[in-house]
């Protein structure tokens, strides 16, 4: 595969670029500002970054604040306590009044693996997307995490991000058309529909071609935006291919998969499994973990082949 | 009970052989936090070898003083006292953060034996202290509770709700030790949140507060004495630290925190701390 790029770093270079065309973007940190790459924003724009330090609920109640009064303002945080612990204002204030922060959660999934699970972040998709009014984007290369931040930023309301704190390979050339709300099919294929979102989204795709090895045809969709789905692909999948596995990061209850099983359920049942966590992770490398806990390749292949013995059983 | 001479002897070179451990371990594993386990090891070291009631055999035992290190990413160091108090093998270190291993990145209660409570996000231990000092007067028990703070973990708004809670109930079985180094993640504290005298801050809450140098045993040992009499309230030791103590290049830097030692930092650092290389 081409060149990694980390996550992180695309996101606080993206940071920079979107700060020298909008003076009303404004960032703030809690002391992760160094581990987040949100803190480089200070050398460029000093009058317009803030370090509250560690205090999460501050930076997003100080940020309501600045939003009301029209600014464009970015909180900075490991995605495991920008809600677990900085969640009242992003409840409370930011989504009820649909207030126009940006909440970049870093780190999201497993990816600060060596931390252990109280610093992995598997359940905040669940609360993200019981939050009206919230937009969740979840990109999964560099250049995917540059067009999620102009976006997020050219739309009026709250916006999450759910960053990794891994490198990823590049998927996506600069001239990608990134549209919130609006997936992208990577792969074609038509037995069954391998629905990812994040950076996991590269282990979706080494799984189609375990499969395709296999002589199974499977199709791969980037589902960037979380919040709202793309129902009308999750459907097409459904309908064209009659089998869908998810893939994410996190718990397999309230997140990606959950989304997708509720368009089904409405809709169209049909066969399904789940990628995820059911259980709290541990500290170890990252791809070790991931193979361990059934999140990589191998792992979803074993379900895309359980999902096709139900399809046809 | 007052620290021997002897006593302090042993334990300063019990401090020493673990930072060089500590430097190997981080060392060979790239990842861990270097700058906070160094600024605690006194601290630690004191509490676990001379002051607390503890007993390795029963970890678990109703009675015992209990330990939270709230600056919970210290988790090396405390492994090395828990190791070398016979919690667990010593071995055992060489899986730290490693698949499969009890010693997690940060320190978990289910996990490892002696480890009183889960931590790791910053600013709950203080709540939870006040919880367990509490259930010592409603269990009809005489033990200790000491929790570890980081001086920029105390920026977190629940300290300051657990202070009130433990002024409110008096809680004279509750110490709390601030690892006083000045240093946090992205700076230094007086950078990132220039907010004073954090002694005097728990002072206006209603504690009794002691100050001590954070990397004297002789001293901790006398300040714990003091604080372990005071009965009739909650009490803050300001323990003066250095971050990165013991690794001249480390010490009050914050780049330090949780950065991965290169090769050529690893000999300069073992180079400063003597003994065989
Ligand atoms: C709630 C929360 N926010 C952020 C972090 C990330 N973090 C880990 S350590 C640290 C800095 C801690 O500084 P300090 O309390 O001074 O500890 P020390 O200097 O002793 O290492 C930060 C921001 C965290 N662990 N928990
Ligand atoms: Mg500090």
């Amino acid at each position: 595969m081409n060149r990694q790029i980390e996550i992180r770093q695309a996101y606080g270079d993206a940071l920079i670029k979107l700060g020298e065309q909008n003076p009303r973007v404004v960032v703030i940190d809690a002391d992760v500002g160094s581990s987040a790459k949100s803190g480089g924003f200070d050398a460029k724009f000093p009058e317009r970054h803030y370090n509250v330090g560690i205090s999460e609920v501050d930076m997003n109640a100080m940020a309501a604040g600045m939003a009301s009064c029209g600014l464009i303002p970015f909180t900075n945080t490991f995605s495991v306590f920008m809600l677990l612990r900085g969640g009242d204002p992003v409840n409370s204030l930011i989504c009820y009044d649909r207030l126009n922060v940006k909440l970049a959660g870093t780190f999201c999934g497993l990816s600060d693996s060596f931390d252990g699970a109280s610093h992995h972040s598997t359940s905040d998709l669940a609360l993200l997307r019981a939050l009206p009014n919230l937009t969740v984007l979840c990109p999964c290369d560099a250049v995917e995490t540059e067009k999620a931040v102009f976006a997020a930023a050219a739309l009026e309301g709250p916006v999450y991000l759910r960053l990794s704190r891994a490198a990823a390979p590049a998927i996506f050339e600069r001239e990608y058309p990134f549209r919130i709300g609006k997936s992208v099919r990577l792969r074609q294929g038509s037995q069954l529909s391998i629905i990812a979102t994040g950076t996991i989204v590269h282990q979706a795709l080494a799984a189609a071609e375990l499969l395709e090895a296999e002589g199974i045809s499977a199709r791969v969709v980037d589902m960037h935006t979380v919040k709202p789905l793309d129902a009308e692909e999750v459907l097409s999948c459904a309908c064209e291919t009659g089998a869908i596995v998810t893939v994410e990061e996190h718990s397999i209850y309230g997140g990606l998969g959950g989304a997708v099983a509720e368009v089904l359920a409405a809709d169209t049942p049909i066969p399904m499994e789940f990628v995820g966590l059911t259980q709290y992770a541990e500290s170890g490398d990252y791809p070790a973990l991931l193979a361990k806990y059934g999140l990589d390749a191998g792992g979803i292949a074993a379900k895309a082949r359980a999902v096709l013995a139900h399809k046809s059983g | 009970m007052n620290i021997t001479q002897a006593k302090t002897a042993e334990l300063e070179a019990l401090c020493q052989g673990m930072r060089r451990e500590l430097i190997d371990l981080l060392y060979e594993r790239q990842t861990g936090h270097p700058g906070g386990s160094l600024s605690c090891c006194e601290i630690l070291v004191t509490l676990y070898f001379h002051t607390m009631r503890i007993d390795p055999e029963h970890p678990d035992s109703p009675g015992r003083d209990r330990l939270i290190l709230s600056k919970g990413h210290a988790a090396p160091m405390l492994y090395l006292c828990l190791a070398h108090r016979g919690f667990f093998p010593v071995e055992e270190l060489a899986t730290l953060r490693k698949i499969d291993s009890r010693l997690q990145g940060h320190p978990c209660a289910h996990k490892t034996p002696g480890v009183d409570l889960s931590t790791g996000p910053l600013g709950l231990g203080l709540s939870a202290g006040v919880g367990m000092a509490e259930s010592a007067r409603l269990t009809g028990s005489d033990y200790d509770v000491y929790v570890v703070l980081g001086d920029g973990e105390i920026q977190e708004g629940a300290v300051w709700e657990a202070a009130m809670t433990a002024n409110k109930l008096k809680t004279g079985n509750l110490i709390a030790i601030l690892d006083d180094n000045g240093v946090q993640l992205d700076g230094t504290v007086e950078e990132i949140m220039p907010a004073g005298s954090a002694a005097q801050k728990f002072e206006a809450f209603g504690w009794h507060t002691l100050t001590a140098d954070g990397h004297s045993i002789e001293d901790l040992a006398a300040v714990f004495e003091q604080a372990k009499a005071c009965r009739s309230g909650p009490v803050l030791i300001d323990a003066r630290t250095v971050k990165g103590k013991g690794v001249p290049f480390m010490e009050g830097r914050s780049i330090w925190h949780g950065r991965p030692i290169s090769a050529e930092d690893y000999t300069l650092a073992k180079q400063a701390l003597g003994g065989a290389q």
